[in-house]
């Protein structure tokens, strides 16, 4: 049996899953100031009557990290920064233990101007002095020559207890985002350390001896020994849990709009043939803007929950939450009010929720049912426009070849998956506006939790060949080889199949479940004085996320279980 | 997060699997450093600089300014169509005041292609400026352009499209064309009898510096577009200056373009050639998008970056001295020039051979164009190229004057189409190309 859990800011969901289908399903309040009791209480209940040793995987999602950086509760922790020429690297300052110094490796990863080990010896010294104990180090270009970072390393090693790397985190090329992700990993490692032991020793108390995965945003798992080393890609892990519930249902050959409406905000994501699409570069919002794998999900301000007004005789919904809705003992009306005045959904203070509509009615001029049925509408129409201006932009993404220019792939939804409480009453709605087949997931106040227990282990390598300089790497993964001039683009995507398939069972996937594709695949003659010196290859791979094998009978049962009605009773 | 202090927007087409040839300097690799350095710079990551995808150039579009024989596919690619489209995009959103500078680091590039196009010259076949210009004109009302081209190749191609048209002042600073391709862009060249003055040339000799650029940019260049008062200001935005580049022997800097960039503040940059891929460009055009972006960009320095080395000679400065006070003599008497330069009504003729280094074609041209005080003048191109084509092309401008309107007509209507395989019209007027087949 399987165990998804997904702590969510309001309420924590759990499931237990048999190959046969759901078994059980718990939502416990989330207390945010002890995740460990919540998370431990979820378990408590999951596991009430059920032998220990049938649990073969637990699939944990969190929002520990989303809270440390949101609350500002991170270590502090020493950041040294290498750059060279470009952006002054000052402008990204992490915190009071920053340090730009000499060094510097130019695009080609070639060694521009040395390390200077005096600047780092007295570095280490400060930071000593200080009390740090974590340490990131970040070079310009270190993903296509690492050595910089590791030399400073070696100066550092026995001073520090852990030290991050920044070519460690991605291969992807963006100096300010390797910066975050290496402050982030190094500044949420003691906490995310501390907890998922103390929740694995308490596992390991109940008899559990199955191996504890870890959710990340890009919607795939590592597990806790590969997270101690990044326990940043467990940020956002959230809204990747919901469209990973979501992919069972999706149709295999169509693209899929997956909407999470939620108390205060609606995410929106994208299935391409049941996989979710990523962000090129890695997550890319406000304060989490880094190179940590994620799935492309929108957020608008726009909820069940959403603080309804009338601002100039038109209503305006959200982006704020004031509370929950008049039926639930709320101060604002909501469009959780407007549908239980419809009758579209039950609550037993129906009488609060109608006030709050007979006040937006006498500021229109209007009755509290039609206020009701305008709220209503207007909610379903502004989720669907988001939705749609969401796949018309990544449809206007930019292409650096003819060949994409031309024949890139346009995505068109034939069908959207709703997720969340308030889900199955806007499906109707929705499907009106919108011109698109619309079916709630079934289940859905718990997909989040099945997708994280179905989650698929997932890792990216990127590969770098050089024949110029004779050289192929994946710094990365600390791999580097020489090669000679006729290395081929197969001997490429074959060493970085190797690389990555190593990489994805060291992370804790099953053999059965490496599901690989080329993500990225580029190659350049190098031309010097009118003749070819060599060529660059690039390659990215990726295990994709998805679910893993062998649990197809989960959706079937729960399909059936939903047939007929309105995908109403499961939530 | 960094902010940009102008809101700039970015057009980025490699063009990553075009090249003319595989050993050709415009391959495929071009752009691929420079993106390396922008992708790690972090710079789609600045709020307020937007990356934006190419529109596509259609046939009509180029019709506007080009007489492409036999035809517009016959002489372009895809790439030529997305990168004049990566211009337009950009322009597009400049009008629409999405941002308020825009960068189209397209390939390939297309200042040398002119406006009777048999094939490609100097690794151009259409040219992207002109074709966004002239879009700018027709669809959002933009009247008077200037046009900086700061390639190291003279813009003989720019030069040609806009000789007769006084609403475009196109400058050209360029290496001495005594000393590279493609020999032309003296002084003494001011553009046709209608718009004399509105072309300016201004040759640099060998081993010029950051210096001697910005000595002519300050001295020259600024006064000028001062005085013109454009709508709008247009960057050619070559980086072949570069002290490393293969094709040329000048010593220009990031430091420098990004300095030019800042005094010139064009509403848009277009990237023309450059090929010291590696050691230049990345720095470069890393330089123009922070100067556009009105940010800093002080640590913008190439790793082998010798001030000392880049000195310019004293015989160097003092001979750009010498051209800047030509340059602004031309330019204060540009009006007695074009009175000078012939009489309203009448004809004029000018006979010219051109070569197509990159596809190797000859042409012969025969120019008549009506002296007209009121525009730019009606005029046609009898072309004969070694490509067994001929034809006679008839340009309308788009300020045309009646009389000029009508003897742009006449012109078609009276071409032997006998001697002729096609005639061409286009008459910008109506933003309408006729074709006639013998
Ligand atoms: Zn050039
Ligand atoms: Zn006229």
């Amino acid at each position: 049996m399987l165990i998804g859990l997904d702590v969510g800011g309001t309420h924590t969901d759990a499931v237990l899953l048999s190959k046969k289908g759901l078994k059980r399903k718990i939502k416990v309040l989330t207390d945010p100031s002890d995740l460990f009791n919540t998370v431990l209480s979820g378990l408590d209940l999951l596991l009430d009557n059920i032998d220990p040793l049938d649990v073969k995987r637990i699939v944990l999602s969190t929002t520990l990290t989303t809270n440390a950086v949101v609350q500002q509760r991170i270590d502090p922790v020493g950041i040294i920064v290498s750059s060279g020429p470009g952006i002054d690297p000052r402008l990204f300052r992490t915190g009071n233990h920053y340090f730009p110094v000499a060094g510097s490796i130019d695009h080609r990863g070639r060694e521009r101007s040395p390390v200077d080990p005096a600047e780092i010896r007295t570095i280490a010294k400060i930071l000593k002095k200080e009390g740090i104990k974590h340490v990131g180090v970040i070079g310009k270009f270190s993903p296509r020559n690492p050595c910089h970072e590791l030399q400073i390393q070696a100066l550092l090693a026995k001073d520090f207890s852990k030290i991050f790397l920044g070519h460690h985190v991605s291969g992807n090329l963006n100096f300010p985002r390797r910066i975050a992700t290496v402050h982030l990993n190094t500044a949420v490692y003691s906490m995310h350390k501390k907890f998922f032991h103390a929740v694995k020793r308490s596992l390991e108390q109940q008899g559990i001896k199955a191996p504890i995965q870890i959710l990340k945003a890009d919607g795939g798992t590592m597990n806790l020994e590969s997270s101690m080393d990044f326990p940043g890609q467990t940020i956002l892990s959230g809204p990747a849990a919901s469209v990973m519930g979501a992919i069972g249902y999706a149709p295999k050959d169509q693209d899929v709009l997956v909407l999470d409406i939620g108390g205060t905000t609606t995410d929106i994501a994208i299935l391409v043939k049941q996989a979710p699409l990523l962000e090129p570069v890695g997550i890319g919002r406000g304060i989490y803007k880094s190179l940590i794998r994620s799935l492309k999900t929108y957020s608008k301000g726009l909820g069940g929950d959403s603080h309804v007004r009338v601002e100039n005789g038109a209503i305006t919904i959200g982006p704020d939450r004031s509370g929950p809705a008049m039926a639930f003992g709320g101060l604002h009306p909501t469009p959780t009010d407007a549908m239980v005045v419809l009758g579209l959904m039950e609550a037993e203070n129906k009488e609060s929720s109608l006030g709050g509509m007979a006040d937006i009615a006498d500021k229109l001029g209007t009755t509290p049912l039609k206020a009701a049925q305008t709220i209503f509408q207007t909610a379903c129409a502004r989720i669907v426009e988001e939705a749609i201006k969401i796949v018309d932009r990544i449809n206007r993404k930019p292409v650096y070849t003819v060949h994409e220019f031309l024949e890139g792939y346009r995505i068109q939804p034939r069908k959207i998956l709703l997720l969340g409480g308030p889900a199955p009453y806007f499906a109707n709605e929705i499907e009106r506006q919108s011109g698109i087949e619309t079916q709630a997931v079934p289940a859905c106040s718990v997909a989040n939790a099945i997708g994280a227990a179905l989650a698929r282990t997932t890792c990216e390598v990127s590969l770098l060949a050089d024949t110029e300089l004779g050289i192929v790497a994946a710094p990365e993964e600390d791999f580097k080889e020489p090669i000679s001039k006729s290395y081929t683009e197969e001997d490429v995507i074959e060493r970085a199949y190797a690389l990555l398939s190593e990489k994805a069972l060291k992370s804790g996937s099953s053999p059965d479940d490496l599901e690989v594709e080329v993500i990225e695949f580029q190659k350049f003659n190098i031309v010097r004085k009118f003749s070819t010196q060599g060529k660059i290859f690039r390659a990215k791979l990726q295990v994709k996320p998805g679910l893993i094998k062998g649990y197809d009978q989960v959706y079937t049962q729960l399909n059936k279980n939903n047939d007929g009605t309105p995908s109403g009773a499961e939530c | 997060m960094l902010k940009a202090s102008k809101k700039t927007g970015l057009v980025f087409f490699p063009a990553f699997d075009w090249a003319i040839d595989p050993t050709h300097p415009e391959r495929e690799e071009r752009l691929l450093y420079t993106q390396d350095q922008v992708m790690e710079e972090g710079i789609f990551d600045i709020n307020g600089i937007e990356e934006y995808k190419p529109d596509l150039v259609t046939a009509e579009d180029i019709q506007r300014v080009h007489f492409c024989v036999p035809d517009e596919a016959a002489i372009t690619t895809q790439s030529h169509l997305i990168s004049a489209g990566g211009a337009k995009a950009i322009a597009r959103a400049v009008m629409e005041k999405e941002i308020q500078r825009g960068f189209a680091l397209i390939r390939p590039p297309g200042h040398h292609a002119m406006r009777v196009a048999h094939g490609g010259r100097g690794f151009c076949h259409i040219n992207m400026e002109a074709i966004m210009v002239e879009y700018l004109r027709q669809e959002h009302g933009v009247k008077r352009v200037a046009i900086v081209d700061t390639d190291c190749h003279h813009g003989d191609g720019t030069n040609d499209i806009y000789w007769h048209d006084p609403d475009t002042l196109f400058i050209s600073l360029h290496q001495d064309g005594r000393t590279l391709y493609p020999g032309t862009g003296f002084t003494h060249e001011l553009g046709g009898p209608n718009a004399k003055g509105t072309n300016l040339n201004i040759p640099l000799p060998p081993g010029t510096s950051t210096e001697g650029y910005l000595y002519v940019i300050n001295n020259t260049v600024l006064p000028i577009l001062e005085e013109f008062k454009p709508d709008l200001i247009i960057n050619s935005a070559g980086q072949d200056n570069h002290y490393t580049d293969p094709l040329t022997n000048m010593k220009f800097s990031a430091q420098g373009y990004a300095e030019m960039t800042r005094l010139l503040k064009p509403d848009i940059a277009v990237l023309e050639g450059g090929y010291a891929i590696e050691g230049a460009l990345p720095y470069v055009n890393l330089g123009i998008i922070l100067a556009l972006a009105d940010m800093d960009f002080s640590s913008v320095v190439e790793p082998d970056y010798d001030p000392v080395r880049l000195e310019q000679t004293s015989h160097v400065t003092d001979k750009i001295k010498r051209t800047s006070d030509v340059i602004n003599r031309y330019w204060s008497q540009r009006k007695e020039l074009r009175a000078k330069a012939g009489t309203h009504g009448e004809i004029q003729q000018r006979n010219r051979e051109i070569f197509y280094d990159t596809d190797n074609i000859f042409e012969r041209q025969k120019e008549k164009i009506r002296i007209c005080r009121d525009c730019g003048g009606a005029f046609e191109i009898d072309s004969q190229a070694s490509t067994g084509n001929h034809v006679l092309c008839v340009h309308i401008p788009l300020n045309a004057c009646q009389d000029c309107i009508d003897a742009g007509h006449a012109m078609f209507r009276n071409a032997d189409m006998d001697r002729y395989n096609r005639a061409f019209l286009q008459d910008q007027t109506q933003d309408h190309y006729t074709i006639k087949q013998s």
